[in-house]
């Protein structure tokens, strides 16, 4: 058997069952080699369920700087022999399975083509703790410890990392340390060390961070000034309100009384927690929401009515996979048209697509910004994905000069010189009117806000024309939008090309490294990843000026592709699918296999393409 | 169709202590039928904010979706109102709130849009003690989509369409009195002597105020088998006491005898004077108030009142501790940590 080699390109798996106290292990893996300057990506795998089922966490280690899933796993390690048949027939040829050997592995199971490494972890805890809460929890900092020998992991990182995780809590420290080393020692006297795939120190990650992407959001709130968050529990968006929380009650006490300078209501349901956000939003104060598929199907009245009074209004989606229920702990972009067109009759949302914990936190202020600009929905999908595993990401930052956007408010005096005010009056001729908060002056500027159809005096009409007009201004308010949402980002191929690819969000770092493979199998790509709807012109002519454009998107029913084929009228022959919608987040490896079946070999010289032409669909 | 009032002023109109006359309060011409009870619950409202001398911008109305929470463009048009979607008043009504605790809320629903579609709402708003009044105009029916049961329809009753409905009723008063309500109360629009000063005391009490007034659908539940019709109302009402409100800065000047009435000081500084009408009810005991809802009810009685005070409760901004400065007026320097905060945050991620 020829053993994988491999210095810091690898993907190592931790199957484990949840609710052992698994994860703080494996983070502390991660880590440890973020810390040793290499560049991680780790994704956790967990079902929805509170104790007892399997769980996997996904480490993958890419000095090239990938952080996007690869597919494929070069080790395992199991503790959970529920997943073990499972866990080895996933390992590749020539790499690893790491198991918990106290009780033997079935003989059934043993694969030829791969290494396999017994320790006796529950054995080992057996022998060191009588208390069996210790006994769970510290196999967990032992297989850490075994891993840093077997994979020569700076055992300095390691220790570093349990000082700053039991800061304040220093009698927990020497046992995770001594925890460490019984599996380091195990490892140094039983096998050669390092393995065929190891690690080494480098520099590659400069100033990034490791962070998840709902407490980006969280902070992204704070900082965009919303003192108001309402919410109704629901996997993966929970933690954006609980980080906004943890946060405010340390950022947003008011200095001089204590009191806080915030608020937050757990709603009843999801159509409460809109309501409460577009409540707070018509009173003047920054305010969201945060929620998955289920809530924002439960929000669609409540967007139309946001959308069509002109109420600002932020919501957060973190998309899992639906419908319905779905996978609720797996991840997908599934939620663009609902969100796209959310609500009955002709209704159109703006949409912000981040890819990055920092765009989690510059899309999240900017959404405040741009929903009082704009005087309508904003809503932020991010996914499941990106909000709740940590991102290696570039590092947050705020320029302390910038001030909110509060976009067009009437104050007091303003409204004294008025003659006459008129809320929905197209004043400026950019189709966004006026707002008023109340109680801003006593008899100038009132008006009553309704979903129902006025005139630009916001009085009641069934007037054909009347109606007609404001529909047309909410157009033409779309057209107004294109200027104020984030741009998309243009990156051209090596090659002159006529084809082209669009991705999303969290499908950018996985799309950047196949645009990589494929380039040096001559398959050469313009990309741009759109960064919002309305999509502005750059979007249409980046389609246009290719004969054809992949869209990468995770979800069943190409929905960008769908979108971009109804705002442009593009026909199916210009825009092809690549899907992933199995709940994992979309690889580079499953990328690239897609688009070699849909354009075989190199697209540069038309020559080449046509021999290969012929093995159609082998090529992946 | 609806109009802009003339802003004609008749120079003998009385005014109120900020110079404004009733017209000041009042709102577009109603399109509701002639007659409909909910037309007099706006008149009682404007009476009652324009004697309690309210700047009209300190109050924000709010309603559903009915021809009860329409009534909001009929009444205060100098104040911001919303008509929001059905049943769902109480959660912008909450969020409004929260964003301005300066503000007084005029909540306005049906019973429709209160006790179904809004049922969790209603609940919810009355749990978390948000300080608003809310008012349900009540005719046991959906007048706005011509005149089906609502869940308030007396079990038996019939409305124009004729059948018996075979269902319990919810009652409001009952459930907001479950529900932990620190202000519950019934009246009749018929009754302008007695809902006029409840919808005074609401709007002083601090914390849910619910005033749930029988308001008779004229065209579709006035018929003589119905038990929310003019005729029933009026034979059938009985007053458990009544309520005098004297607002904070006026003198009082009914005497009263002592052992008479109550006398209860409201958060604003403003006085009731309840006298009881009934032995042994207590408007201060919530079992009281409970059981004298049920010994009504068993005999066939609507009763009408301040059915249950309690000014000690905490409301939702005093709970949730936030800061007494409205939040709608924090700026960036109350509100945005600095780049240097996230500059640890980082540190902190690496
Ligand atoms: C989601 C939704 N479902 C149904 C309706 C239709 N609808 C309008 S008003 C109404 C009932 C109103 O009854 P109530 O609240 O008692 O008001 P009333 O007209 O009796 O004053 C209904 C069902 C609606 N507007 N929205
Ligand atoms: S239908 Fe009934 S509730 Fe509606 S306006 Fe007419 S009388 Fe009033
Ligand atoms: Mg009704």
């Amino acid at each position: 058997m020829k053993s994988i080699e491999s210095v810091n390109e690898f993907v190592i798996k931790f199957a484990n069952v949840n609710g052992t106290g698994s994860a703080s292990a494996n983070n502390m893996f991660a880590k440890a080699l973020f810390r040793m300057g290499l560049p991680v990506c780790p994704k956790n795998i967990f079902p929805s369920n509170i104790q007892g089922m399997p769980t996997w966490y996904e480490v993958r280690v890419s000095e090239k700087g990938y952080l996007g899933r690869r597919g494929g796993v070069d080790i395992i390690l199991s503790v959970n022999p529920q997943s073990m048949p499972n866990d080895i027939q996933e390992v590749e040829p020539g790499g690893y399975f790491i198991y918990d050997n106290t009780k033997p592995l079935d003989l059934r199971l043993i694969r030829n083509d791969v290494n396999i490494i017994g320790i006796p972890l529950t054995g080992i805890c057996n022998q060191t703790y009588s208390d069996p809460r210790q006994r769970q929890l510290f196999k967990n900092v032992i297989y850490v410890g075994a891993l840093a020998a077997l994979l020569d992991i700076d055992f300095a990182a390691l220790t570093g990392l349990v000082g700053d995780q039991f800061k304040g809590k220093e009698k927990l420290i020497k046992p995770n340390i001594h925890a460490l080393e019984l599996g380091h020692q195990y490892a140094k006297e039983n096998f050669d060390c390092p393995i065929s795939i190891r690690v080494e120190r480098r520099d590659l990650v400069g100033d990034s961070i490791l962070m998840d992407g709902n407490t980006a959001t969280a902070l992204g709130c704070i900082y965009g000034g919303a003192t108001f968050a309402a919410w109704y529990p629901i996997t993966p968006s929970t933690s954006v309100a609980e980080a906004y929380e943890t946060y405010c009650r340390r950022l947003r006490i008011d200095p001089g009384t204590g009191r806080k300078n915030y608020a937050i209501v757990q709603a009843e349901d999801e159509l409460a927690a809109i309501g409460m956000v577009i409540g707070a939003s018509w009173n003047g104060a920054r305010s969201f929401t945060a929620t998955s598929g289920p809530g924002l199907s439960l929000m669609q009245e409540f967007l139309g009515l946001a959308y069509f009074a002109e109420v600002p209004t932020v919501l957060i989606d973190v998309q899992r996979a639906g419908p319905s229920t779905g996978m609720p702990t797996r991840t997908q972009q599934s939620d663009i048209l609902s969100a796209a067109y959310c609500s009955h009759g002709d209704t159109k949302q703006v949409l912000l697509f981040p890819s990055t914990p920092k765009e989690c936190f510059d899309m999240a202020a900017e959404a405040f910004d741009l929903a009082e600009r704009l005087q309508t929905p904003v809503i932020m999908l991010s996914d499941l994905d990106l909000g709740m595993n940590d991102n290696m990401s570039a590092p947050l930052s705020w320029d302390d000069e910038r001030r909110f956007d509060r976009g067009k408010v009437l104050t007091r005096e303003e409204l004294n010189e008025m003659e006459r005010y008129g809320r929905y009056e197209d004043v400026d001729m950019d189709a966004v009117c006026y707002r008023t908060i109340p109680g801003t002056h006593p008899d100038k500027g009132a008006f009553v806000t309704r979903g129902t159809s006025r005139d630009e005096f916001a009085a009641y009409t069934e007037v054909g024309e009347a109606y007609e007009r404001n529909m047309l201004r909410l157009m033409a308010k779309w057209e107004t939008a294109k200027q104020y949402v984030p741009a998309p980002e243009f990156t051209p191929a090596a090659r002159p090309t006529s084809h082209g690819v669009i991705f999303f969000g969290t499908s950018e770092a996985s799309s950047l490294e196949a645009l990589d493979y494929l380039a040096e199998e001559g398959v050469h790509l313009d990309a741009m990843r759109v960064r919002a709807f309305p999509f502005n012109d750059d979007v249409e002519a980046f389609i246009d000026q290719h004969e054809f454009t992949f869209v990468i998107e995770q979800n069943r029913d190409s929905q960008l592709r769908t979108l971009l084929m109804a705002e442009f009228e593009f026909g199916p022959d210009k825009l092809k699918s690549v899907l992933c919608f199995d709940g994992t987040p979309i690889s580079a490896r499953n990328i690239r296999k897609q688009i070699l079946q849909q354009l075989p070999g190199s697209n540069v010289t038309p020559l080449r393409r046509e021999t290969a032409g012929a093995g159609k669909g082998e090529s992946a | 169709m609806s109009f802009i009032n003339p802003t004609f002023r008749h120079p003998e109109l009385p005014v109120n202590e900020l110079g404004y006359t009733k017209k000041d309060y009042e709102g577009t011409i109603s399109t509701l039928c002639a007659g409909c009870g909910h037309d007099s619950i706006s008149g009682s409202i404007i009476r009652a904010v324009h004697e309690l001398s309210i700047p009209p911008h300190q109050i924000a109305k709010l309603s559903g979706i009915g021809c009860s929470s329409k009534t909001p463009a009929y009444f205060l048009g100098n104040s911001h109102g919303f008509n929001a979607v059905h049943g769902r008043m109480p959660s912008v009504a909450t969020g409004a709130a929260m964003a301005n605790r300066d503000l007084i809320y005029l909540g306005v629903s049906g019973d429709g849009d209160t006790a179904s579609i809004g049922m969790g709402q209603f609940t919810h708003a009355i749990r978390r003690n948000l300080n608003m009044v809310y008012i349900v105009m009540n005719n046991g029916c959906y007048g706005l989509t011509k005149g089906q049961d609502s869940a308030t329809a007396d079990e038996g009753s019939a409305s124009k369409k004729g059948d018996p409905n075979p269902f319990s009723s919810i009652d409001l008063c009952a459930t907001a009195l479950n529900l932990g309500a620190t202000f519950v109360s019934r009246s009749f629009s018929g009754d302008k002597e007695q809902l006029i000063p409840l919808i005074k005391a609401a709007i002083s009490h601090r914390g849910f105020a619910l005033v749930d007034v029988v308001s008779p659908c004229v065209t579709f539940n006035n018929n003589a088998a119905s038990t929310k019709s003019y005729e029933f109302v009026r034979e059938h009402a009985e007053a458990t006491g009544t309520v005098d409100f004297v607002p904070m800065r006026e003198e009082i000047k009914a005497h009263y005898e002592p052992g008479t009435s109550t006398e209860v000081t409201m958060h604003d500084g403003s006085v009731l004077h309840l006298r009881k009408l009934e032995e042994g009810f207590d408007p201060f005991d919530r079992a009281s108030a409970m059981s004298a809802i049920a010994r009504h009810r068993e005999a066939g009685k609507v009763m009408t009142g301040l059915v249950y005070l309690d000014r000690t409760a905490p409301d939702l901004h005093e709970v949730l501790d936030t800061v007494h400065r409205p939040l709608n007026t924090l700026s960036e320097s109350d509100l945005c940590p600095g780049n240097h905060v996230l500059e640890n945050i980082n540190a902190s991620l690496r």
